[in-house]
């Protein structure tokens, strides 16, 4: 039993199909639970008064675009070394869905910017890295949807996302170099004391766990839906042919 | 590979227009900003370095789609992919073809640009310097986004989208040079920066674009 | 029992509908991309197996 049995497509439409609606399921329930949480059920902060309920959306949002992202540069890999298709697949699969993290970041950012520093936008290293990673984001769903012949299209966007992933984290670094930024420090790390108090950080911590969940379902739903995608080009492709 | 380097060199200046339309775009930039801020030298100096170096990246995206659209279409392409010379050197080469025609020109014009858009004086050495160091990476960077895009019909649009979030890192820091040159500060960490991104650049990136044509030969 | 959000009422409830609609938006997209690529896929297979058979 490895991974690598989820490469055979028939295999990964099984396992998926089974795990599907529970994840599914488990990512609406956790998202409601965290967001309810979140907005209903936490105190106002000192210094944000009643704007740092927009932390349990802001935070995960941001979080999911950097992990999609890094997930795509994963099954680009994998594809580019062990040719498997479901992984090119759900590389193309996961692209839109990083986007749109990534600009419920933003928009999320740009309202909560608005009251705290006076201004929808700045140009914090934060802020411009983000709208570099959408500018990304955009440029290799650009590529998926030009190039015809899918086989192409996977290595292109692969090795687009490799080189891309580079240029993004030098990017990160050189705006930070560029400007000095509004966002305060990391407020969330492992180390317990630097955290943030307990009562925004445990609905927080469920928030984050529900766009994980809600990313891996969405996945999983159009890596089945783009494989469904492959073959019926395939059959179109052979009645042609016929 | 000398000789595909002469080859590229004889092309990007004979096939009209190639060679020193980028350049006239950098000085259509350097005219055209000052017609649009208003003419108050303060504000141009404060906005000089930024403006010559986005004139200079937005001169050299132009020209990118050359480096290998044409020899696609007439299958030299194909030639040099079955040639003893690696496709990864052939796609250093073109990247330096390129530079010659579009990135040293540049180079060599932006300190009568700098004079238009009244650049302190201080600032003209390290504007040469910033755009030396930076515009190779700015043409290999290039290749790399012709090559992903070669097979394409109408790829030139998709290319800058592709193109211009990997021209970030350089801009910033080149821009950062001159600016901190022109204000008489040390520019010691871009500009070191600014090479290691170059050098950077140069090292990995035709292995990249080399795969990516390989990809579009098939 | 509706939290009080004092004077930034506007950019939570904003942020939280924003955010929201655009979760909506790509959960709705890959559900009907989903269904219409599945609905297609039958369609073919089934005229497949008639020709098969």
């Amino acid at each position: 039993m490895s991974i690598w049995e989820y490469a055979n497509p028939k295999k990964f439409m099984q396992t998926t199909g089974f795990l599907l609606p529970w994840v599914s399921g488990l990512a609406g329930l956790t998202l409601a639970v965290g967001l309810i949480w979140g907005y209903f059920f936490t105190p106002d902060a000192d210094k944000f008064a009643s704007t740092v309920k927009i932390i349990y959306l802001h935070v995960p949002a941001a979080m999911m675009a950097i992990s999609a992202w890094t997930m795509m540069l994963v099954t680009s890999l994998i594809w580019l070394i062990r040719r498997h298709h479901v992984s090119a697949l759900a590389a193309k699969a996961a692209a839109p869905v990083g986007l749109v993290f990534t600009v419920i970041g933003l928009v999320t950012g740009a309202i909560w910017g608005q009251p705290m520093w006076g201004t929808w936008w700045a140009w914090d290293p934060r802020l411009t890295a983000f709208l570099i990673l959408a500018l990304f984001y955009l440029g290799y769903i650009a590529l998926w949807a030009a190039v015809e012949n899918p086989d192409t299209a996977a290595d292109l966007t692969s090795v687009l996302a490799i080189v891309g992933s580079v240029f993004a984290f030098l990017s990160r670094y050189a705006v930070l170099f560029w400007n000095q930024g509004l966002h305060q420090g990391a407020s969330l790390s492992l180390d317990k004391e630097e955290n943030v108090a307990d009562v925004y950080w445990f609905p927080l911590l469920v928030c984050i766990t529900g766009f994980v969940l809600l990313f891996v379902a969405l996945v999983l739903a159009r890596t089945r839906t783009e494989i469904r995608a492959r073959r019926l080009q395939a059959l179109i492709a052979r009645e042609r042919v016929a | 590979m000398i000789a595909l380097l002469i080859r590229d060199l004889r092309l990007a200046i004979r096939a009209g227009g190639g060679f020193g339309l980028g350049l006239a775009f950098f000085l259509l930039v350097a005219v055209i900003v000052p017609l649009g801020v208003g003419p108050e030298p303060a504000t141009l100096a404060k906005i000089a370095p930024g403006i010559l170096w986005v004139g200079a990246l937005l001169s050299c995206l132009l020209s990118l789609d050359r480096i290998f659209a044409l020899d696609f279409e007439d299958g030299s392409l194909d030639l040099l992919a079955t040639s003893p010379v690696p496709m990864e050197g052939a796609v250093a080469v073109k990247a330096l073809a390129h530079w010659l025609v579009t990135g040293l020109p540049l180079v060599l014009a932006a300190p009568v640009l700098g004079v238009l858009l009244n650049l302190p004086v201080q600032g003209y050495l390290w504007l040469v310097i910033s755009l030396a160091l930076g515009t190779p990476a700015l043409s290999i960077i290039g290749a790399f986004g012709a090559a992903l895009t070669v097979g394409l019909k109408r790829g030139g649009l998709l290319m800058s989208l592709l193109v211009l979030p990997l021209y970030m890192p350089t801009l910033i820091f080149g821009a950062e040079v001159v600016k901190r040159g022109a204000a008489g500060m040390a520019v010691g960490t871009p500009l070191a920066l600014l090479a290691a991104i170059t050098a950077g650049a140069l090292a990995l990136l035709p292995f990249a674009a080399a795969a990516a044509i390989r990809v579009n030969l098939r | 029992m509706m939290p009080d959000l004092g004077k930034y009422a506007e950019a939570v409830i904003w942020s939280y509908v924003s955010t929201i609609g655009l979760l909506l938006g790509v959960v709705v997209l890959s559900v009907w991309q989903g269904r219409r690529v599945k609905r297609s896929l039958e369609e073919v297979e089934a005229r497949h197996e008639e020709s098969d058979a």
